[in-house]
């Protein structure tokens, strides 16, 4: 308790040195700036000796006595001040309940602070960067989905949860993840399994493939948020397990995978804690429809979309090694892709039973 | 002053007129290899079609015969142009009574407009329409739908000779444009007459005109009606009129049968847009039940004068050039080419007939009876560089007059408006729907006056309202040997609205288009045009949206219309690529004023914008450091006096540096 306690007194006064720093400009009858580091895909660059996404180093002023910026910057002190509010008061609220906290009429006008949530949210964003804050420490959280089981035991807001004994829903994984919320108790775990869908999951769930092979497994509804993917990095980097994904073999999954591998354009500033570069791709691979003889009915034909999104992946810098490129390759080739579900065509438990083991047993996997 | 007269000749039926399509088979009679085009006698027209037909339709086993050539004989007969006209109605612009309406008073206007020109006389115009029944009625309402309506248009012109009267509006296809190449509205010889046909086919009265030609003579009246059997004039009535208030002129009525109710929002678009289109004419136009409205001329200065020129080279078809040949006095072709062609010296016809490659001696006359010598001259004419033919043909509008033309269009339908909706009956034309409601403008009229800002090039402030006005005229071109001029002038702001498309205002020598936008030509041009470089926003493949009017005018001596109703220009690469280059021209002017004025405006603005927010920001400020708000607020609204000019420059540099796309058009 302590801890969180300096940490949220460090956030507090980041906040009131921003707005300070906005105090003595105004004295000094200069115009107010906050500055704020470019969250945008030119801004972006992949470290390839960290090997995940960046941001670079471009910052933008914004200036109160700017037509273009004065609401803008408006907005973001008013964020602050209700960040504020709630690290003092130890309180945790969603970016939506944000949105209402900090939305009113302005004076006399019809005009409104906030008119949408999509208007709040990057300001918020920018308030993450600004302040070089999490927004775990501004006690924001966004969307909650995704579930957990495996051999482990944690403590959750001091609750401890064996996560064995989790029944068929598993735990759901919360929006903040941090040591001060979450703790890793003990564990016989000896890897990370992170699965795409919920269905498959569940299917990994009721076959107790997780006590059979003594991993944790995960999924985030599609692509994780980011308490999952805080999570799985936090298994990798403290607890020194594998991580491997099973998505499906389109370039959604792909692109699944190389968010959790070096982290998302969106989200490139919190690539350093989200990201897991070692991260292991089993599944579902180009290769795999001959390899596990699926039958051709199960493919699904690519539309354009997919193949374009397919091809600008060859380009990325993570791809560029050659297994990579003929993964990819072959699947813009085939002009198919597959979901994880196919591999039922098989047997029902055939993902769990044979797929995923041999695989494992073969190391068939990518990096 | 009667001048004209001497031109005025009657055109033999074998060569039918130009526009309408019953020429279109006709008109180049050598297309369909009959070798003898003087050949084709009167009534030729539709005859020859049938058999031909018969004889051209595959057999697969020996068909019945149905008649012969001798029955067939008797069927075949003049038609008369009555018949003609009844037929085709559609063709000349006469479809429905409200359209007719208009087509009647156009062609009436269009030759005052043209005799006027012609003459050298500063025309003064009076467009009359006149509703029977509720004149004898007085009192009720207006005739709704179709009804008995007069029509009378009178101008200052020349007059025309007395002898000459019956003959222009009792016969069709007789007129002095029609063998000339020089820029004019008229062109067939058939619109005036056509009208009075059309009112004596609907309400069997006759026309009746008054003309004088000068001061020293008496004005005719006269009251004609068409044989339509023989296509000829009938003068029920030819009286002196000693008295006359126009020292020389002309007077048109008809009684027609015409919709007022439907037909008067195409009426008064033509009238305001041939105003615009012709700032050195006063138009006064009365309607029924309405106050007399009048638009004035801007100018007293008379168009250039268009001079005549022949046709050049590059723009005779095969056909054409074979019956030119026929009818040339010249011995040889090279006496030919150079008598009847501009631009073609003798050094340029002895290139033309060495690339013809001759073998012996060939005539004139030759060519016009040997379709393939016809042919040979012709491609050889085409692989010839030949010079531009001379723009002495054509009579622009001009920068300055357009602008003038719009800022007079802008003050009459700026005052027209209100008072029209206030009778509550007028239909307004789309122009005048996208008015503001006069509940607006009275609402706009309460709010206290901004101070002006100081007058800005190309600003004009009509009735209170600001309007940008900037004008291009494109220097003379080319189409398939026909020169042709381009204008544009647009009319930005005022009471148009914003969030509208802009009005497009098409001409074609000066003669207002109002049907067929979709099909024209211009209207691709300024599609094609991307306005969004000129700070309007642009739905994709649609005209550009924003509180503007632009006004676009094809000049040439030969429009190239897409169909014979004279409605839509078509699609000649050509003169769409100068219509979008005098638009680019236009809209750069454009994009400076809008910058300018967002400048303006955003510094009005920016203060109340930073007065509204520092009381938010100095609320938040004060809470997250655990002060008083108000001293905060105090020293930002010090600082927002500071804020200077300086700053905005800066901000603008900022902004170019960041490099905004703009400028992707090239000029030239
Ligand atoms: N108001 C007028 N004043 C003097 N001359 C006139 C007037 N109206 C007509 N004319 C003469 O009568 C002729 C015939 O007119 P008409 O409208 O029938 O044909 P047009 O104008 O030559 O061609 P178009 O069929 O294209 O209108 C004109 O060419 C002109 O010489
Ligand atoms: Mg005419």
């Amino acid at each position: 308790m302590a801890r969180m306690d300096v940490v949220s007194k460090q956030t507090a006064q980041k906040i009131e040195r921003l707005a300070e720093q906005v105090m003595r400009a105004v004295k000094g009858g200069k115009n107010p700036f906050v500055e704020i580091p470019v969250r945008s895909l030119a801004n972006v660059r992949f470290d390839p000796r960290k090997r995940i996404v960046q941001l670079g180093g471009q910052r933008q002023k914004r200036y109160f006595f700017n037509v273009a910026m004065a609401k803008k910057f408006m907005q973001t002190f008013l964020v602050s001040d209700a960040c504020k509010e709630l690290v003092e008061s130890g309180k945790t609220t969603s970016i939506r309940d944000l949105y209402y906290i900090t939305k009113h009429t302005i004076g006399e006008t019809r005009q409104n602070t906030f008119e949408e949530q999509d208007e709040s949210d990057p300001i918020i964003e920018d308030l993450e960067v600004a302040l070089d804050a999490l927004r775990e420490e501004l006690h924001l959280f966004a969307s909650r989905k995704g579930s957990m089981v495996g051999p482990i035991t944690i403590r959750d807001s001091g609750d401890t949860i064996d996560l064995r004994r989790m029944g068929s829903g598993g735990w759901a994984v919360p929006s903040i993840v941090e040591e001060n919320v979450i703790e890793f108790v003990r564990h016989e775990a000896r890897y990370v399994l992170l699965i795409e869908k919920d269905a498959v999951w569940t299917r990994f769930n009721e076959d107790k493939f997780w006590k059979r092979e003594r991993c944790v497994i995960l999924q985030g509804g599609g692509q994780p948020p980011r308490g999952v993917r805080r999570l799985v990095q936090r298994l990798h980097a403290e607890l020194k397990l594998p991580v491997y994904v099973l998505v499906d073999n389109d370039p959604w999954g792909f692109y699944i995978y190389s968010v959790m591998k070096q982290g998302s354009i969106n989200l490139a500033y919190e690539s350093m804690r989200m990201a897991v570069p070692d991260a292991r791709f089993v599944g579902l691979s180009s290769f795999d429809k001959d390899k596990f003889r699926l039958p051709a009915n199960v493919a699904i034909k690519m539309d354009d979309g997919d193949v374009s999104r397919a091809k600008q992946m060859l380009g990325y810098p993570w791809f560029k090694e050659a297994r990579w490129q003929r993964e990819i390759q072959e699947m813009v080739r085939s002009g198919v892709k597959f979901e994880l579900e196919a591999l039922s065509r098989r047997g029902i438990s055939f993902i769990t039973e044979e797929y995923l083991p041999r695989k494992l047993k073969e190391k068939d996997w990518l990096e | 002053m009667a001048r004209p007269a001497a031109r005025q000749l009657e055109l033999v039926p074998a060569e039918p007129p130009g526009r309408k399509p019953a020429r279109l088979e006709v008109a180049r009679p050598p297309r369909a290899g009959a070798p003898a085009p003087a050949g084709a006698g009167a009534g030729g027209a539709a005859a020859p079609a049938a058999p031909e037909r018969a004889a051209a339709a595959p057999a697969p086993h020996a068909p019945r015969r149905r008649a012969t050539a001798e029955q067939m004989a008797q069927r075949q007969r003049e038609i008369s142009i009555s018949e003609f006209f009844t037929k085709n109605r559609h063709l000349l612009g006469f479809d429905n009574p409200s359209k007719a309406l208009l087509t009647t008073i156009k062609e009436a206007v269009d030759n005052s407009l043209d005799a006027c020109e012609e003459a050298g006389i500063l025309p003064e115009i009076t467009v009359e329409v006149r509703d029977l029944a509720w004149e004898k009625s007085q009192g009720n309402d207006l005739t709704k739908g179709e009804g008995r309506f007069v029509v009378v248009v009178e101008d200052n012109g020349p007059g025309i000779v007395k002898a000459q009267v019956p003959k222009i509006f009792g016969k069709l296809l007789y007129g002095s444009k029609f063998h000339r190449l020089k820029q004019s509205r008229g062109q067939q010889g058939i619109g005036i007459s056509a009208a009075a046909m059309y009112g004596q086919l609907t309400t069997g009265q006759p026309i009746r005109v008054v003309s004088r030609t000068g001061k020293a003579r008496p004005a005719h009246l006269f009251e004609i009606q068409i044989d339509t059997r023989k296509n000829d004039p009938v003068v029920t009535r030819d009286d002196e009129q000693r008295e006359w208030h126009q020292e020389h002129g002309t007077r048109v009525e008809l009684e027609i049968v015409a919709n007022w109710q439907q037909g008067q929002k195409f009426v008064n678009r033509y009238v305001e847009h041939t105003a615009l289109a012709n700032p050195h004419a006063t138009v006064h136009y009365l309607r029924p039940k309405q106050e007399r409205l009048t638009f004035p001329r801007a100018t007293d200065e008379l168009p250039k004068e268009a001079l005549e020129i022949k046709p050049h080279p590059h723009g005779v078809e095969l056909g054409a050039l074979m019956l030119m040949a026929a009818e040339s006095r010249s011995h040889d072709v090279k006496g030919f080419l150079g008598s009847a062609f501009s631009r073609v010296s003798p050094a340029v016809a002895d290139e033309i007939l060495k690339a013809a490659a001759f073998k012996g001696r060939v005539r004139p006359r030759d060519l016009a009876e040997d379709r393939h010598l016809a042919e040979s001259l012709h491609r050889a004419i085409q692989a010839t560089k030949i010079m531009a033919p001379p723009t002495n043909c054509l009579s622009p509008i001009g920068d300055a007059l357009m602008k003038k033309g719009l800022v007079s269009f802008l003050q009459v339908i700026e005052s027209e408006g209100p008072e029209a909706e206030e009778e509550g009956q007028l239909d307004l034309d789309s122009a005048g729907k996208k008015r503001k409601s006069a509940k607006e403008r009275r609402a706009e009229a309460a709010a206290p006056e901004v101070p002006d800002a100081p007058p800005e090039e190309g600003v004009e402030k009509i009735k209170g309202h600001n309007y940008f006005i900037a004008t291009v005229t494109r220097p003379p071109r080319v189409y398939r040997g026909n020169p042709f001029q381009v204008e544009v002038g647009l009319a930005y702001g005022g009471s148009w609205p914003a969030d509208k498309p802009i009005e497009l205002f098409r001409f074609a020598n000066r003669v207002p288009l109002l049907f067929q936008r979709g099909a024209c030509g211009v209207t691709e041009a300024v599609v094609k045009t991307d306005w969004r470089n000129y700070l309007l926003s642009q739905p994709r493949g649609s005209l550009p949206v924003g509180p503007m009017a632009l006004l676009v005018h094809v000049a040439s001596v030969w429009v190239p219309f897409t169909s014979e109703s004279k409605e839509a220009v078509a699609h000649y690469p050509e003169i769409i690529r100068e219509i979008q280059l005098a638009a680019q021209e236009c809209g750069r002017k454009l994009a400076t004023h809008i910058r300018k004025r967002q400048h303006a405006d955003y510094q009005a603005q920016r203060r109340s914008i930073f007065e509204l927010y520092i009381e938010e920001v100095a609320q938040a400020l004060g809470k997250i450091t655990g002060k008083s708000p108000a001293p905060i607020k105090r020293e930002f609204l010090r600082v927002a006096e500071q804020v200077t000019e300086a700053e905005l420059e800066e901000k603008e540099a900022a902004e170019k540096a960041s490099g905004n796309p703009r400028r992707r058009d090239e000029d030239e």
